[in-house]
Parts: structure tokens; sequence; C-alpha cells
């Protein structure tokens, strides 16, 4: 994985040292609220419901075991024995202290990390599959681009302040596990005809208030152009989008109101007047990251045998393991949503018994998925029993990858001041009733998801069911969608009707599941039955 | 009654007006009246809380309860991780919240 060279490592120290100075000056009066937070949202930390909340980057999701270890030794020092990993394959802190903050980014700092840009109306931390480098089905390492793209968009000097907050993924499969479609610019490395690499531009799509897919509108662009097409992509947005409504203000509001065409034929002159420029990084700095992401050295040879004659192994072996692109070869996803759990919650220790394990285990690497799971992806299928054992004394192998226990939920009412209702009970209550690994297998693969408010950290529109939780008037209450998407087939979840009440709610869930199960045909996932069959058995089960 | 609640500069933590200080114990709450937005001023200024506002609240024989629950939240903690809460030992004390 990418190492710092001495400018990275240096910008992140001086970054620490000047905000130690600013949290000074803040708590000496030297600086007031309305000037200090910008400066504190800049290092990603928040003020939330409860107190200081810091998110913490981990660019395209891609941990090794030391970062791992110090992310858990933080979440005792710092916080309250715990982290919780998000949907943008970030990691949260709740329980932060300001004043202790500077300390802490430090201890981040000497382990390559740190939380800049994590919050505010800039480029986040990009976001790729969390299968890269291990899949079978990509055609290449999207993490190499990835970070090429989060070296260019940290502290680009004309993109700190745009119009809203900015999100980029970058996949290099077919079947997309980043929700790419659903970012401000979604990135496909594609090998062309001639056989060349080069990446497929999808911009505007997004959740939040108005959900849209991401339209395509460049099918290849060279390798040797991509910094310069995303340059122009963003300039034509920092110059045109929305400044005086945040509520329009995304680039996917441009591209829908100018249309595809129209932002695409923008771009496109931007991007020949760029090209003049000269900005584009020179390929020698694209194959030196390129170098840190080649394979570890996996042994040839490694047997593909697995012992299944344990029937919980055989079944989290089942549920939550990927074929690898090396033989003898595994990539492993530890769920962390035990049954009435709280989604993407880990304890300090669970954190680093995961760093232990990938240190002895997976080539020294973690990831961290956008649906709150963690992912050793290059597991010897002769040590999976070995770590599935670790895991399971650790209450860290439940067995429910993309079944209805595995649910994305934002933390919600419970955690976040933009909250209108709380997701996590909701979350934990259907996954009680659903707990049961017979009930799960039954109905096979069916994303769930919840968001505390419209703004969609929950995905909830992504969701082949979908919750919405809304304020009516004081009380919490929650809307049902149906057959929304983020994989290669993106869709948008549509609302059934009347929202309900937290038992109403759950029992929603129920029935939506036994139409699936009622009218399904062999083979069909919950999605697929309900694009065949459509809305209207749903919605006649539901409130008839 | 108008009640006032905001964050702890340094530590973040969730406080209350009693009348004379903060106090993270919403019980300890003071009706402030229509002198909310001048404590906040001086409170601010002063550096000893942050991003304090007004709410509605009500006193009853059980103490003083916000009017949204938002606010309730604020008071007891997630009532995910009661155990973070400022009533660990109460099973009952997320009820208190919806």
């Amino acid at each position: 994985m990418y190492k710092y060279d001495q400018y990275d490592q240096q910008m992140v120290d001086v970054r620490v040292k000047e905000f130690r100075d600013q949290v000074r000056r803040r708590l000496d009066g030297s600086l007031t609220e309305d000037q200090f937070r910008p400066l504190r949202l800049q290092n990603g930390l928040y003020l939330q419901l409860h107190a200081y909340m810091l998110r913490v980057a981990v660019p395209y999701g891609t941990l090794n075991s030391e970062q791992m270890t110090v992310l858990g030794d933080i979440a005792d020092k710092y916080d309250r024995g715990y982290g919780h990993f998000t949907t943008r394959q970030n990691i949260q802190y709740n329980w932060i202290k300001l004043e202790e903050t500077p300390d802490l980014l430090a201890e981040l700092a000497g382990v390559e990390m740190h939380a800049i840009q994590t919050s505010g109306n800039c480029i986040r931390n990009i976001s790729s599959d969390q299968y890269a480098g291990a899949a079978a089905d990509e055609i290449v390492d999207p993490r190499p681009y990835a970070e090429l793209l989060r070296q260019w968009s940290s502290f680009h000097p004309e993109f700190l302040t745009l119009p809203r907050k900015f999100k980029i993924a970058v996949i290099a499969s077919e079947t997309d596990r980043a929700a790419m479609k659903l970012h401000d610019i979604g990135i496909q490395m594609v090998r062309n005809e001639a056989g060349k690499i080069g990446a497929r531009f999808f911009v505007g799509g997004g959740m939040g208030r108005t959900p849209m897919i991401g339209p395509m509108i460049r099918d290849f662009v060279p390798l040797d152009q991509l910094i310069t097409y995303c340059e122009a992509c963003l300039r034509v947005y920092n110059r045109y989008g929305r400044r005086d409504n945040k509520y329009k203000a995304r680039i996917k509001i441009l591209v829908h109101e100018l249309g595809k065409d129209e932002y695409t034929r923008q771009v496109e002159e931007e991007f020949a007047l760029l090209m003049e420029q000269g900005i584009e990084p020179p390929l020698a700095e694209l194959e030196r990251i390129k170098a840190m992401f080649a394979d570890p050295a996996f042994e040839t040879g490694a047997s593909d045998d697995l012992d299944l004659s344990d029937p919980d192994f055989r079944l989290w072996v089942e549920r939550n393991c990927a074929q690898h692109k090396q033989a003898g070869y595994i990539i492993a996803t530890v769920s962390l949503k035990p049954v009435g759990g709280i989604p993407g919650d880990a304890s300090a220790d669970q954190i680093r018994l995961m760093a232990q394990l990938a240190r002895d285990y997976s080539f020294d690497e973690l990831r961290v998925t956008h649906a709150q799971n963690i992912v050793f992806p290059h597991v010897r299928k002769a040590d999976l029993y070995t770590v599935w054992k670790a895991l399971d004394e650790a209450g860290l192998s439940t067995a429910n990858l993309d079944g209805i226990g595995d649910i994305i939920a934002c933390p919600g009412l419970d955690y976040c001041s933009l909250a209108n209702a709380r997701s996590i009970p909701v979350a934990q209550r259907i996954s009680e009733r659903f707990g049961s690994a017979e009930k799960q297998a039954e109905i096979g693969e069916l994303k769930l998801k919840i968001s505390g408010c419209i703004n969609a950290c929950g995905h909830h529109h992504a969701g082949h069911i979908g919750i919405l939780g809304v304020d009516r008037k004081g009380v919490e209450n929650y809307q049902l969608l149906l057959g929304g998407s983020e994989g290669a087939d993106t869709s948008l979840g549509q609302i059934t009707g009347p929202g309900f009440d937290e038992d109403g709610i759950v029992a929603a869930v129920e029935t939506a599941a036994n139409v699936y199960l009622r009218e399904r045909n062999n083979g069909e996932r919950f999605l697929d039955t309900y694009r065949r069959i459509g809305m209207a058995p749903f919605k006649e089960a539901l409130y008839d | 009654m108008k009640i006032l609640t905001g964050n702890d500069l340094k530590s973040g933590e969730v406080v209350w007006w009693d009348g004379d200080h903060w106090s993270k114990f919403v019980n300890s709450a003071a009706d402030v009246g229509d002198r909310g937005d001048a404590i906040i001023a001086r409170e601010e200024a002063a550096r000893r809380v942050v991003s304090a506002y007004i709410v509605d609240g009500a006193r009853d024989e059980n103490g003083v309860r916000p009017a949204h629950i938002k606010e309730r939240i604020r008071a007891l903690g997630p009532t995910v991780r009661m155990d973070l809460s400022l009533k660990p030992g109460d099973p009952d004390a997320s009820n208190w919240v919806i």
C-alpha cells in the first residue's frame, strides 16, 4: 500500500502543528467560535449531539495493521473505548475533547493518517472497492488511481471552497461494490478495444435530498489525461454550481439543470484549455504509486482446499468470503453487524484484534467497506479457519454479509445533530427480528439501509429496502422505500406510502420480506422480485 | 419554560444552564424566561460554552423534560449505549426519551 514520502509527511505534520496553535487560540479567546469553526471542520472535528466528533480519513478504505492498532488505541485513550466505521470508509470517534484533539492528530500523523478534508465543501476522502487488489473480477487495482486523485485533491487551492462537498469513487470491475454511480464523480477504470487502460467518467450522482444516478459523460479518458479531466469537471462545477441555496449546490443539480450534454460540452471545452497548460502529473508519478500497490508475496501453489466440516465456519465462508484472484487465497469480510448490535461500531479490543489478524494472516492489510464492515483482503485458505476462530471468540464472526442483518445505518438521532430520527434502534430491532441464520439464509441477499434524515448518510435510496427517519411534529416516523440498488444495476428506491412508527416500520420490513418470499421465482433476490412484480403487491400487503 | 443548553467548550460535554453555572444534569436547568439570548451571548463570550441555544421544556414531579426528543437524547446520552448515558444503572431511562 501507499507509503508517505517526505512531502506527504511534512504536510500532515505541519497541519497538526497549525491546528494545535488554532486550538490554543480558541481556548485563550483569540479566536471566536465563528472564526474557529471552519478551521476545526477542515480538520474533521465536528460538534455533534453529545460532544465533539472526529472523522478520520481512511483513503480508499485501506489500512495497515499498525494504523488499525493506533485506531484502537485512540478509541481507548481519547474516546470511550470504541469507534464507528462509516459509510464513507472512514472511522469516527464520538466523544472527543477539543483540548486533546491536537495530541490525537499527532498520533494519527505518526502512522500516516489524518482527518483533513473529512468535512467542509472540498473534495472528501476518495472511496473505492473494498476488494481492490484482490478481486477476481477487476481489470486493474483501482487504488493507485485513487491515490493519485488523493494527492491531486489534497489542499488543492482551487477546490477548497466548492459550492458543496464533493465525493469521488474509483472502481475497476463491472461489479460495482462502491456505489460509484451515486457519487459526484464516479470513475470506472476500463480497458478499451486497443487494450489500453483508461477511465470512464460518471458525473452528477448522489443521494441526499435529491437522489440522482450519475450519467456517463466520457467512456474513456486516457491515463495521461485523468487528472486534467477531473480538473475540468471540477472547474465547471466550481464556476457554475449554485452557492445561493445549499440544497441545490451539489454538482448533481448543476448537471441536471444544464443537462448532461451541455455539462459535458462545457467540461470538454475546459478540458481542451487545460490540456494546453500541461497540468497532468507525469506518468512516472503514477508508476511510482503503482509500485507501492504491487501484489504481496503470494505463496505459489497454495492449497485451495477448505475443511468445511464445522457448520458455523461453513456458513461464514459461504456468506462472508469472496473469490480471490490468487489461487489458494480468499477475501474475508468481518461483519460489524452482530444480531442486535450497532452497525459499524467496534470496540478498541476488537479493532486491535482485527489489526493483529491482518498482520498475521492478510499481508498486513485491512479494508473498511462503505457497508461498515472490515475486510481481510488476502487470507490464505489454509489460515482461514484460524482467523475465523479468533474472530468468533471476539464476537466478530456474524455470517450475514449482504443479508437482511447486514444493515447500513447512519448514527441517527442518537449521535447526530442533523438527524430527525434514530436509525440504530430500528436497525437493532430488525436485526433481532431476522436474527436466525436460517431466516437470513432463506431470504438471501437483501440490502437494507437506514438514514435518520434526508441527508442519506445511511444510503436509504440505494437499499433494496430503505428506511428514512423523519420528524413528524416531534415524533419519530419512518418512511419505507423499495427497489434501490447501488451496484452495476444502480436504481433509486421508491417510497411505499405513508410512514410508520418504530414498531410499525419493523413490522413493515417483515411484511415486505414475506411478500418477496411468497412471490419470488427460483434464484430471484428481493430486488429481482421487486423489479418483476413492481410496487403494487407490496403496497397492498403493507396498507390494505 | 425556556431552558438553555450547549456544549462545554473544552470537553464538548452537553451542559444546561442552572441559573448560575452550566450543569450536565437537565434537572438543574433553570427557566430563563426572555433572558436566554443575553445569557448565551455572555457565556459564549466568556468561553464557558459553545453552540448554546434556547429550548422549550417543562418541569414536573420527575424533573425537567425538554419538549423535543433531540434535547431529551442530549440530556441522557445515546439511547443505544445506556452504559455511556448519565443513568447507566437505570434500565428504564431510555423510556424517558421517547
